[in-house]
């Protein structure tokens, strides 16, 4: 493989960053999920002593969520959009190699990702603040954790770490399938993703060997995306394992690591008739 | 050292899902442009004008043979930023203003600060979109497209420059710039290979063109050796007779009346035209002129497209593929 140049890569990067922070419909989706962000204070109301915890398991849900919609969706476009608007033949023309361009429009893509979990985020602290400043001081002493728990940057971060797989992902179909393919593909993976835990136990549960490696071998080839989810950690104000937050962002860069380079490999060798 | 070269390019591309065939859009093109030349790659649509130009910018891959830009290999990083391309009908991002488009693109080659601002300020005025420069491109023309798309041709000032179709989706005046923006290339001393089916534009441009069609390279010299070299016949005009010459002569193919006693005498070229003329003339007649009546580009080039349309284009099986159909 050719030497990347981290100038190029940068500065394709924040032409992605241009195009999304310009399109609408991410607008849209970074403002409803602020709302729900929002109507989570109200809906918090009806669970009598459970306000805080709806309100963070909410929010936190909605950050997640919504992020997945624009790491998908902007993600299976960001090269497929390009080959077929054709868009790219001026662009590969240009000093540049076709790894710096798909690095370019991954971390273009993740610098998006990482302003709109942190503008989410925001909106969840301030709505949490709120409700503490109008709450009795004598009932926020009951809580199990502070509203404003520094923990909730954790949860954002593991998020966005996992934002980041998915969005590699994204991009891995999208070097060389249809948008429409693309997107279903990866969602398929991000659901099978949630469910690493049972496929590393299913041995447990099934007595036929080649069923149990099957699972093994799908656990190992699969993201698993569990241990990114520590929503639970900071709604019932437990602390988050530094070890296994460690442990986990290792695991995000490597996987990252193994599907940009499949990527790589797929869309150096592709021909844009 | 030719400022471009291909050694028998070749590019098949498979067709038909259950079971791809391969189809030869590009047969062994060999070809050399010498630097300084306007260089006119003519063929009709589907010749492989378009393969070759993606196959010389790396978008596809040779399937053989070998092409090199500025004594580089393809894909070479300093090669590419001494070269410049417009593709065929091309399309920019819609969220950028033409001045934005540029900008990124010149901070590709790593221009920067005012020298970036005057390069895309001056380029944007050169091709006529002065005065849209902060307009986003999805409210431009077709024709301010093609336009934006020659600024960003040549935002790197480049040494070779390549051009797919340039004239499409253009007005006569677009043309008419485009032809001046060739021109002035060329006497800035770059090289010009450009892609077109418009063969009056490679008639007032080039140094030297080749025909293409169905991807076999049919023709390629400078323009007056691939014309001149073809002596179609001889006009011969002639006044004062009483009579039509007879059309019957050995020598003559045709005879046209203009007016009441003038005459266009079409002649075979194997003809000595003034023996011919005077005998036609006869006591009585007058000759007007002889001229020489040469093949155009335009007969060339039908005659070097109906030469190659019997050829088949899925590509013949290697020995290796026939012997694993024979199996």
């Amino acid at each position: 493989m050719s030497a990347v140049s981290l100038p190029t890569v940068l500065r394709i990067a924040a032409n992605v960053f241009k195009e999304s922070v310009r399109d609408k419909v991410l607008y849209s989706i970074v403002l409803f999920a602020v709302l729900i962000i929002a109507a989570s204070l109200l809906i918090g109301q009806l669970t009598a002593g459970q306000e805080v915890k709806i309100i963070k398991d909410l929010g936190l849900s909605a950050i997640s969520l919504f992020g997945h919609f624009i790491a998908i969706f902007i993600g299976i476009g960001l090269v497929s959009k390009e080959v077929e608007r054709r868009s790219i033949y001026a662009l590969l023309a240009k000093p540049m190699s076709r790894t710096e361009l798909l690095l370019g429009k991954f971390f273009g893509l993740v610098a998006t990702l990482a302003v709109n979990v942190a503008v989410m985020t925001a909106a969840l602290v301030v709505v949490l603040a709120v409700y503490a400043w109008l709450t009795p001081a004598d009932l926020r002493a009951s809580w199990e954790s502070s509203a404003t728990d520094p923990a909730i940057v954790i949860v954002a971060a593991l998020i966005l770490a996992e934002l980041a797989v998915v969005t590699a992902i994204a991009i891995l179909f999208s070097t060389f399938t249809s948008p429409v393919l693309a997107a279903a593909f990866t969602v398929g993976l991000v659901i099978a993703g949630q469910f690493g835990a049972d496929l590393k136990n299913f041995e447990q549960v099934v007595e036929s060997r080649p069923v149990a490696w099957m699972a093994r071998g799908l656990y190992y080839v699969l993201p698993n995306l569990a241990p990114f989810d520590v929503k639970a950690e900071v709604v019932y104000g437990m602390p988050i394992a530094r070890r296994a937050l460690g442990f986990t962002l290792l695991y995000a860069l490597v996987y990252i690591t193994l599907l940009l380079t499949a990527a790589v490999t797929i869309f150096r060798r592709r021909d844009f008739k | 050292m030719p400022a471009i070269e291909t050694h028998v390019l070749a590019k098949d591309y498979k067709v038909g899902f259950w079971r791809p065939r391969p189809y030869r859009a590009l047969d062994g093109l060999t070809l050399s442009v010498e630097p300084g030349e306007v260089f006119g790659f003519l063929g009709p649509n589907g010749a492989g004008k378009t393969t070759t130009l993606k196959l010389l910018m790396q978008l596809v891959y040779p399937t053989s043979g070998t092409a090199s830009i500025l004594g580089r290999p393809l894909g070479d990083l300093e090669m590419k930023r001494r070269i410049g391309y417009l593709p065929e009908n091309p399309y920019f991002y819609d969220y950028l203003t033409a001045e934005e488009l540029l900008t990124y693109f010149a901070s590709l080659f790593g221009y920067k600060g005012s020298d970036r601002a005057t390069r895309v300020a001056r380029l944007l005025d050169e091709v006529g979109l002065g005065a849209e420069r902060r307009l986003q491109l999805r409210k431009f023309s077709k024709g301010m497209i093609q336009r934006v798309g020659l600024a960003q041709t040549l935002i790197n000032d480049p040494e070779v420059v390549f051009l797919d179709e340039p004239m499409s989706g253009l007005d006569p005046l677009g043309r008419r710039d485009v032809r001046a923006l060739i021109l002035r290339l060329r006497d800035a001393g770059r090289t010009v290979f450009f892609s077109s089916h418009i063969l009056s534009d490679a008639e007032t441009l080039c140094s030297r063109i080749a025909i293409v069609a169905k991807g076999r390279l049919m023709a390629s010299g400078t323009l007056t050796d691939l014309v001149t070299a073809q002596l179609k016949g001889w006009e011969i005009i002639l006044d004062g007779l009483p009579q039509a010459p007879p059309a019957a002569h050995p020598g003559v193919r045709a005879v046209t009346t203009i007016a009441p006693g003038r005459y266009a005498v079409d002649a075979l070229p194997a003809e000595d035209p003034l023996r011919l003329a005077q005998e036609l003339a006869g006591v009585s007649g007058r000759l007007v002129s002889i001229t020489q009546v040469q093949d155009t580009l335009e007969d060339l080039f039908v005659r070097q497209v109906d030469h190659a349309s019997g050829t088949d284009r899925f590509a013949a099986p290697t020995p290796a593929a026939a012997a694993g159909d024979a199996r």
